[in-house]
């Protein structure tokens, strides 16, 4: 059933509307049932979210028996980002993931979160899909704030992921969504996988069967599920290492993504194409396994080239 | 005057990001003061430029006090105004968000550590800000309440207000929270405008940090004292909220007393012209921010009142 959760009247002849898809059992005690929340769009240029939605109540409708609690689908958390294109909120341009919790009283945008927060909460888990930006692509993976550690990393080795990131606290976080919920004993997840402005059908795919998989350890779908990725654990900020661009130009990476690499291995280089050359040979600073690779060309000096795991942590 | 590129970026096709400084007298870091970070800071640039202007005669008449240096920097974000772009060009970060900035890290990380290393030992600090929504203000100095503010000290600028405010979660990676913790004392100051030129309030801030220095024994300044500061907190004001989108009317100004009942607004709607909603004040006091843009949202705070009481 379509809801509508928070909706705004624009100024000229259209209003916004926030809505979910909520799935119930077709039959059972609703005072059992379990709530699972699918949160995705907060920023508007990240759609991999998009394709889970779809799949995972594709895949439901195909086997309705077998659900045995809530799924709340939010496909559009930010809609009028998603349909103009922009990351942010347009017209404000606010990062709509430092506004949390909101404020009911507040302008459109804080009162947006509010009503968001309000939605969500007595849910039993919130899955938060997002697609990185459209400069890097990351390998599946599950972002939680070291606070949350004890509760969220359990779910998150259910989730199908190849990777958890457990980091360290940062006051700028306390305004995310999920910082927020997590706040109000809603343990969330955050998925952060692909590339914005595209949709990595393999890496949908994969999130949809971690979803049922939780589903599963919740209690909401019956059905089989496969069994989940055994993911490699970081809790020690020494394990990633940051590779940042040395100089501005156009980088050609020459790596596939999630590659081994090895120290002094090349990942790509860093050209002017108005000289016809190499400004910089990008090697690995380490051995260790590429989770995120650089995917819009053009960098400026200190862009963000790619994050590797060191080999220590995947022999671990 | 020694004119100096305090952090310099190579760019592939543009010319070079420059962060140009201003430096006037020798000695102790005294005071350092910036204008813009973002791209639509235009009113802060222009200040800062009538302050260069300023502090370049103070320096040639031998005004400023010997063992105080003053920095000044008109723009620490060159690129996004050339292109009127609110924040960074490439990625649209804020290097308002990167402070105290990481060497090693991304772009305006690398912005912020190469600008903050540079001024973070200076004795005053000075930052010409703006607000994310669209509006004017009443001019004040404005100051986090970090435990390290010194709401006194702010009087001495004597500007109309001080405005004191609690901090939030993404201000601690401002420019005026690291400030504070670097024990520099640091202000805030709004003019009225920030994406047009208001050369009345822009005066009122040169004039204001002149008073400010000669109070601190640091330039030789004889002008008018200015204002016995009123100090505001900021949670202490009152908004007047939209209940409608629609097209905005404003019938008051920023600085323009209005008491109770009096209309201060109309929204209008778009397509047939009618008045949908009359916004009044709720008490009396006086219009310290109002919105400047045609449209407005619901819900919007479309001015923010000082309570005043007879």
């Amino acid at each position: 059933m379509i809801e509508t959760v928070a909706s705004v009247g624009l100024p000229v002849g259209e209003v916004l509307e926030i809505k979910k898809n909520r799935i119930v059992p077709e039959y059972g005690d609703e005072k059992v049932w379990k709530r699972i929340s699918i949160v995705t769009g907060i920023h508007g240029d990240e759609l991999e979210g998009q394709y889970v939605c779809f799949e995972l109540l594709r895949r439901i409708a195909a086997q309705q028996d077998k659900l045995s609690g809530i799924v709340d689908v939010y496909p559009a958390m930010n809609p009028l980002g998603i349909d103009s294109i922009t990351r942010g909120v347009p017209a404000f341009d606010l990062d709509m993931n430092r506004l949390f919790p909101g404020d009911i009283n507040g302008n459109m945008t804080e009162y947006l979160a509010a009503k968001i927060v309000e939605d969500i909460t007595g849910s039993d888990l919130c899955v938060d899909i997002h697609a990185s930006n459209i400069y890097l692509t990351e390998i599946p993976q599950i972002r939680i704030n070291e606070l949350h550690k004890d509760t969220l990393v359990p779910l998150a080795m259910k989730a199908n992921v190849d990777f958890i990131w457990v980091h360290g606290a940062s006051t700028v976080l306390e305004s995310t969504l999920a910082y927020s919920l997590n706040s109000r004993d809603v343990p969330t997840l955050v998925v952060e996988m692909g590339v914005g402005m595209r949709i990595t059908k393999t890496y949908c795919d994969q999130m949809v069967d971690g979803i049922f998989s939780l589903m599963k350890e919740l209690g909401i779908w019956q059905g089989d599920v496969p069994e989940p990725r055994k993911p490699i654990i970081s809790e020690d900020e020494e394990d990633v290492c940051f590779l940042n661009a040395a100089t501005s130009g156009i980088f050609v990476q020459q790596v596939k993504h999630w590659e081994r690499l090895k120290k002094g291995d090349m990942v790509g280089q860093i050209i002017d194409p108005l000289n016809g050359k190499v400004l910089d040979d990008v090697v690995s600073p380490v051995n260790g396994i590429l989770f995120t690779i650089r995917e819009y060309p053009v960098v400026d000096a200190g862009s963000l080239l790619g994050r590797l795991l060191r080999e220590e942590i995947l022999d671990r | 005057m020694e004119k100096k590129v305090l952090y310099e970026i190579k760019a592939l096709y543009r010319d070079d990001l420059r962060v140009m400084g201003y430096e006037f007298g020798e000695g102790e870091e005294t005071l350092c003061i910036l204008g813009s970070l973002r791209g639509n800071e235009v009113q802060q640039l222009y200040v800062c430029s009538q302050l260069v202007k300023r502090f370049t005669e103070l320096e040639k008449q031998g005004r400023i006090h010997a063992g105080h240096k003053i920095l000044i920097i008109p723009t620490a974000n060159p690129y996004s105004v050339n292109i009127k772009k609110r924040f960074w060009p490439t990625d649209n970060t804020d290097i308002n968000r990167m402070f105290p900035g990481y060497d090693l890290g991304e772009t305006t990380q690398r912005i912020a550590a190469g600008i903050f290393d540079q001024i973070k030992n200076y004795k005053y600090g000075i930052q010409f800000t703006s607000f994310y929504m669209p509006g004017n203000f009443e001019p004040h100095v404005r100051m986090m309440k970090t435990g390290f503010e010194d709401v006194e000290m702010a009087k001495r600028f004597g500007m109309p207000y001080v405005v004191i405010r609690e901090t939030r979660p993404y201000d601690t990676t401002t420019l005026n929270y690291n400030w504070q913790i670097w024990e520099t004392h640091a202000f805030s100051i709004y003019t009225t405008t920030t994406e047009s030129i208001d050369k009345e309030s822009a005066q009122m801030a040169v004039r204001s940090i002149l008073t400010f220095l000669a109070k601190e024994g640091v330039v030789d300044y004889k002008g008018h004292d200015g204002y016995l500061s009123q100090v505001v907190i900021d949670t202490d004001m009152v908004p007047v909220r939209t209940k409608v989108s629609g097209i905005f009317e404003p019938k008051v100004k920023v600085g323009e007393e209005v008491v109770k009942g009096q209309v201060m607004a109309e929204t209008i709607d778009p397509y047939e012209g009618n008045v949908t909603e009359v916004l009044t004040a709720p008490v009396d006091g006086m219009v310290f921010f109002a919105h400047n843009e045609p449209l407005t949202y619901a819900n919007t705070a479309v001015f923010k009142l000082v309570i005043r009481e007879e």
